[in-house]
């Protein structure tokens, strides 16, 4: 059974981030890292991995040199191989062009079943999953807070606001896990070591036979027309607890503000 | 004048606050049309028509309750073909956006997500990087396919003429493959929706696990109860109640935040509330950079206080 888990390779949600000049994510002046989200969906796959004797999985990326490092982490957590995607024509890509990009990505690796974490901690969009299975034609169980995979199954709960659902599809098929999925491990130096001596395809748009006019900013159908950091808040008013000074100040913020 | 499509979600047989939502926003782009999962239901049609609806459209089929998604998709990418679109207006649930991408996809269109206004041209506003920064974006092909936060304005009435349809459409077999075995309903907390209410209190690992002041402060004051990562991991509280990157992002008009020390992923969450009250132990905590009011205590005491004091002022 062969899984390919997407990863994306994402500025520190705990640095700075901020855009480059032409409305995208300014990627070269913050450290970037393997998307926390996406630790997730290589759990599951390991999981798996470890459940049975015949799994690959292999991380696949799209993103320019650094993305690399989102593949290396995979391998380091357990993963048998990786696919990184690079092209320069590829940047800039909006959702629907780099869904068109990895579902033909997909096609070419030929898993039985594709894993996805819930979002990506930057776009944080949540959209990828369902659009490369409109593409393909999978089936797409997805925000599963549970995964498990039998014969040519994968079953998934998916919690809403109203229900806690009981998702079934056949393999092959995508799904995306969310947070709740359990724990990502830590690469123990046995999988640090080992991950040096993993394999790594790199693969272009030629490739994948996909247009390089098909992708990129100048085929985006939305575009950023501004980015405005948000202002620095005033400070306000800090009152420390003592005889119950505390209480008195939320009572009074709250008068003021007329919710009592 | 262009026709605008929004998806109009129900909560207990109403048309949902966010539906009445877009319905105002769409106005402003051209002449909204709703969309109904579910047989006619002419109480829904007319508070939809209350707020704008030119047309209020009513689609059933057994498959939107059967399968995941990629039906409503389906369902929709079948009117939207029929129809002279400016744009369609979902709101920005998972499903809703999962619908939105699909859509985008079926109709080779523009997709922008998350927004939080949307201007009469079709520029959208969203708030990104845990609301650090404010962008404006526009669909350059197609039918601007956007999902709008919960909250993005308050809906107006504009009584428009009832007119309603039941809409026939036919579901593909590769539509009905994520199928749905089993739906467990969750109990109702008879509190106001978290991302719809004017006033959330929320506790994390401060509460050591006891939420009971929040809840109390929360039903005090009519708002809804949140929840840190940190609770939800610890279990203290359901998930479904879990604020920031990977639960609910909420836009109250008052967040108070009670034992959360205000991680960048929680931050993520509740950034863009009017006003924000933290009650923390300790002093530094990086959520106070962000509050109008911070009180640095014990949030128990803090807030039994204040919930005791509410109470006699109210006899």
């Amino acid at each position: 059974m062969k899984i390919v888990v997407l990863v994306k390779y994402v500025p520190d949600a705990t640095g700075e981030r901020s855009f480059a000049a032409d409305g995208t994510v300014d990627r070269a002046s913050s450290d970037g890292l393997l998307s926390e989200l996406d630790e997730y969906a290589i759990e599951q796959a390991l999981q798996i991995a470890d459940e049975r004797d015949d799994v690959e999985v292999v991380a696949m990326t799209l993103g320019p040199d650094d993305a690399a490092d989102a593949i290396k982490r995979s391998l380091q957590m357990g993963s048998s191989a990786g696919i990184h995607i690079i092209d320069e024509a590829v940047h800039g890509s909006d959702a629907l062009a780099t869904s068109a990009l990895l579902a033909e990505a997909i096609k070419k690796s030929a898993p039985d079943l594709v894993i996805c974490g819930m979002a990506s901690t930057d776009g944080t969009m949540g959209v990828i999953p369902a659009m490369i299975a409109e593409r393909l034609g999978w089936p797409a169980a997805t925000l599963g807070a549970t995964l498990s995979v039998a014969d040519d199954q994968v079953t998934i709960r998916r919690d809403t606001d109203v229900a806690s659902l009981t998702v079934e599809a056949r393999l092959p098929a995508i799904v995306s896990v969310t947070d709740q999925s359990g724990e990502a491990r830590y690469p123990s130096m046995k999988g640090i070591l080992a991950a040096k001596k993993k394999p790594v395809e790199s693969w272009t748009l030629a490739d994948l036979g996909v247009d390089a006019a098909a992708v990129g900013l100048d085929a985006a159908w939305s575009k950023v027309l501004q980015t405005t950091p948000r202002p620095p808040k005033e400070p306000g008013r800090v009152v420390v607890d003592e005889d119950g000074a505390g209480s008195a100040a939320l009572v009074e913020f709250l008068a003021a503000g007329k919710y009592i | 004048m262009s026709e605008v499509l929004i998806i109009a979600e129900q909560v207990d047989s109403h048309p949902s606050k966010p539906a009445l939502e877009l319905l105002t926003l769409a106005r402003r782009l051209g002449e909204p049309v709703a969309v109904v999962f579910g047989e006619t239901d002419e109480t829904v049609a007319k508070t939809l028509a209350e707020y704008g609806a030119t047309r209020v459209l009513f689609i059933a089929d057994p498959a939107f309750t059967d399968y995941l998604v990629a039906p409503k998709a389906e369902a929709l990418a079948q009117v939207a073909a029929d129809m002279d679109l400016a744009a369609i207006l979902i709101t920005s649930t998972p499903e809703g956006k999962e619908v939105a991408g699909r859509l985008a996809v079926k109709l080779d269109s523009g997709l922008i997500t998350d927004a939080t206004d949307i201007a009469p041209d079709g520029t959208t506003t969203q708030s990104v990087f845990a609301g650090n920064w404010t962008v404006t974006a526009a669909a350059t092909h197609g039918v601007l396919v956007v999902t709008v936060k919960p909250n993005a304005v308050t809906p107006e009435a504009a009584p428009s003429e009832l007119a309603t349809e039941q809409v026939t459409v036919t579901i593909s077999d590769t539509a009905k493959t994520a199928r749905i075995v089993s739906s467990e309903p969750k109990q109702s907390s008879g509190r106001p929706e978290l991302t719809e209410a004017a006033v959330v209190v929320s506790g994390g690992r401060g509460t050591g696990g006891d939420f009971a002041e929040i809840e109390e402060l929360a039903d005090v004051l009519g708002g809804a109860v949140g929840a840190s990562r940190a609770a939800v991991d610890a279990g203290w509280y359901p998930y479904a109640y879990q604020i920031g990157q990977t639960g609910k992002t909420v836009s109250p008009q008052l967040y108070i935040a009670a034992g959360i020390s205000g991680a960048i992923q929680h931050r993520a969450g509740m950034q863009t509330s009017k006003a924000i009250v933290a009650v923390n132990k300790d002093g530094e905590a990086p959520i106070f950079a962000l509050a109008d009011l911070g009180v640095v205590g014990d949030l128990h005491k803090v807030l039994n206080g204040a919930i005791a004091e509410i109470k006699k002022r109210r006899g």
